[in-house]
Parts: structure tokens; sequence; C-alpha cells
């Protein structure tokens, strides 16, 4: 479980997050709507650790817990940005297992055999030996999700995952995050898509503009 | 041709010499480079400012001057009791790092700059540390895009090497020289001409098969 307490993030002197209180349970899907320049971006970057919050509290399972200078291989925050930044110098199944082999230490033969087992679950089964210019759209969003999924995060954050697809594809992603969470993956997704949040959130948190 | 095989000996010793200033100006100029080019865009100020200085001092007065500089000027301190004595080679080696290692990091600051902040970020999310990006996602990159930068600057260094005569190492355009000026006849500088061309033919095409091994991905 996830909660956001009192979250409040400046830049400089601008106010972005205003007292944002948030609780995500294991297993739930939360989407955070809203219109551009609204935070969302910044609520996610704050939870995965990219930026650090001004003031307010981060709790993972009831205990404090500081994504920004978080160093442990527990409690990893994936994340599927909106350009997907897979590396484009390895290949697919490289992209996957990188991290695994350096940060978690799994031999060549285990995270490759992880990495497999995730392609073939998000049907990528033959892809691994293409590079990331060869895939299209969809196929990196789901090598993205494959990367995140392989460090075993307990939280998996989308970025806008609808607006670098062609439209056609948004119910393939919809119905890829709802099968996830069938496996019990805690998933937030930002997105300015109300409609789409709509069909797969358990709950929404709507971050408008503040007005200064 | 009798001629041009009783020269080519003395012309070859010259090449030997030649290609040893080019290798080991490239052993140490281009980790000195890459280095210099992280410190560019490190965040610490008094690093940066260091290291934009070097860059200006070297980049902005001759190699030549240099090379006379580290050879013949830094032993006249010894009048102030500051021993900084090179032989002919060590000065050379010194005086084409550091004016190489300048260039280099300049083009290896632009490389780094080109990589999108979100390899970064993406790859911080994934728990990879500062230098285990930078060594698998951010130097591979960098590699290819500056490529052809670093290939031009590879083959100034075959010809730049022959600054070296100035402080009296015996490299290959020297010796093409004193057998012009002993035999009177040009055949010696027309051979001179013909080895550096083709040490750079020969690099050129190491260069376009490393472009080309880059080239699996886009």
């Amino acid at each position: 479980m996830l909660e956001l307490k009192n979250l409040t993030k400046y830049y400089g002197k601008r106010l972005i997050l205003d007292n944002i209180n948030l609780t995500v349970n294991d297993g739930e899907i939360v989407s955070i709507v809203g219109p551009s320049g609204g935070g969302k971006t910044t609520l996610l970057r704050c939870i995965s650790g990219l930026e650090s919050i001004s003031s307010g509290e981060i709790l993972i399972d009831a205990s404090p817990f500081d994504p920004y200078r978080n160093t442990t291989n527990e409690s990893v925050i994936g994340v599927v940005f909106q350009e997907f930044q897979l590396f484009p110098h390895l290949s697919v199944l490289d992209n996957i297992t990188l991290a695994p082999k350096m940060v978690l230490k799994h031999g060549k033969a285990k995270a490759e055999e992880d990495a497999q087992k995730l392609l073939d679950r998000l049907s990528l089964g033959n892809k691994g030996h293409l590079y990331p210019y060869q895939l299209s759209g969809g196929q990196k969003q789901r090598v993205a999700i494959a990367r995140a999924l392989a460090m075993n995060p307990k939280i998996l954050c989308y970025d806008e995952p609808t607006s670098a697809l062609d439209p056609a594809l948004r119910q393939e992603v919809e119905d890829l995050i709802l099968s996830l969470k069938r496996d019990g993956m805690t998933q937030i997704v930002v997105t300015h898509d109300v409609p789409f949040a709509e069909n797969i959130a358990d709950k929404m948190l709507k971050v408008k503009p503040l007005e200064d | 041709m009798t001629y041009i095989l009783e020269i080519l000996p003395s012309l070859l010793d010259g090449a030997k010499l030649t290609l040893e200033i080019f290798f080991w100006t490239i052993i140490g100029s281009i980790p000195l480079g890459l280095l210099v080019g992280l410190g560019l865009i490190s965040k610490i100020k008094p690093i940066k400012y260091f290291l934009n200085f070097y860059v200006w001092l070297m980049r902005g007065t001759p190699l030549l001057l240099q090379l006379i500089f580290v050879f013949y000027g830094l032993p006249t301190l010894q009048q102030f009791h500051i021993h900084i004595v090179f032989g002919r080679y060590d000065a050379a080696l010194f005086a084409f790092i550091l004016n190489y290692g300048a260039y280099f990091a300049e083009i290896f600051r632009g490389g780094l700059q080109s990589i999108p902040k979100g390899q970064y970020e993406s790859a911080k999310v994934l728990r990879l540390s500062y230098w285990q990006t930078i060594r698998t996602i951010v130097i591979p990159q960098v590699f290819k895009i500056v490529l052809p930068s670093i290939g031009n600057e590879i083959i100034n260094l075959v010809k730049d090497s022959s600054l070296v005569y100035v402080i009296g190492l015996g490299d290959l355009l020297r010796a093409g020289n004193v057998a012009t000026s002993r035999d009177v006849t040009l055949v010696p500088l027309l051979m001179v001409g013909a080895i550096y061309l083709l040490l750079t033919a020969i690099f050129t095409l190491i260069l376009k098969k490393i472009e080309k091994h880059y080239s699996y991905y886009k």
C-alpha cells in the first residue's frame, strides 16, 4: 500500500502540488487525471523518485519511504515513460535484462529466462533479438512495461500511456493494464484521457493547475 | 628505383616514430577527453570552470607553441628551482595528449549532451548507479554519435605528429627532409607524402569499418 500525505511540491517559488493525499491499495489501479500543466506528471515523478518532494510524506506499507533517495532494490517503483525511453543500442532482451543483471545481480541465464517469460506474457515472444527502432509504438510500450516488470516493482507507473500511440491501440493498452491487475500488480496511470481513466481505474485523483 | 630502396629504411624508421606518437596520443587523449567531457557537463562549478579554462588554453594556442613550451620552455624554470624537464619523446607525448585531449573533450561534451535526459531517468528508475548508467547506457551511444568527429581528429593527428620535427625528433617528415637536403632531390619528399597518404587511407578505412559496426541500430 502506498500513501501520500499532504504531499507538496514547489519548483523554485512556484507551487505545483498542494497537499495531495492519496492511498493506493495493493492490486488497485489509480488514475491521475487533469489538464496539461496540472502537475500530474510531476506527481508521478515524485512517487517514482525522479523529483524530491518539498513537504509531506510518502509511506509504503505504513512505513516512511523516500523514493528520491532510496537506493535499495526493495520497493522499486517501475515507470513506463511517455516516450518509452528504451535503450536504442540494446536489443529488446538486453533492454529487459540489463538492470536485473547489473542491479539485482542475477546471472545471465536466469535474467534471460525471466525476460523471455515476460516477453511471452506480453506477446513479444519472438522479438527479443530486435532493436527498439525495429518495433512499432505499441510493441515499444510493451517492452518498456516488460523492462519495468523485470525489476519486480511494488508499483508500476505509466505516464500518458495512450498519447504516443495510435488511437486504435487504446483498447489494447486498456486490456493490458487490466490483465496486469489480474496478476496482482498495483498500478498508477497518469492520463489526460478521462474516458480511458474511467475504464481502468478503481480510483481517480484529479489534479488541477493551481492559480497563483 | 635503387635510390628509393636506399632511403626507404630511414623513412620507415621515421614512420615508425610517427606511428608511435600517433598511437600513444590516441591511447592517452581519448580517455582523457572522455573524462574531461564528463567534467564539462558536471554540475560542480569549480570543476567545470577549470576544465573550460584547460580546453580554452589548449585550443586557443598553437600546438607548435605548446610543443616548444614543454620541451624548451619548461626547463628554463630551473633558475627558479622548478625542475620540469622532459626528454624529447616524452615532451612530444605530453603536449600531444593534453592538446588532443581538449579537442576530444569538446567532441565528447557535444555527444554527451545529445543523450536525452529520459535515458538517464529510465536508468535511474531501474536503479542503475550513475557510473553504471554512464558505462552501459551513455558511453555506447555517445561513441556512435561522436565517431565521425573523432575520425576527423584522428586523421589530423597523423599529420600533426610531424610537428615533433621542431623539437628534434626523427619522425617521417624529418627523415624525408634530411634525405632531400643531402641528396638534392624531390624524391624523398614525394615518398613522405605517399606514406602519409597511405597511413591516412588505412585509418580512414578502419574508421569506416568501426562506423559500420555501430550502424546496427538507429
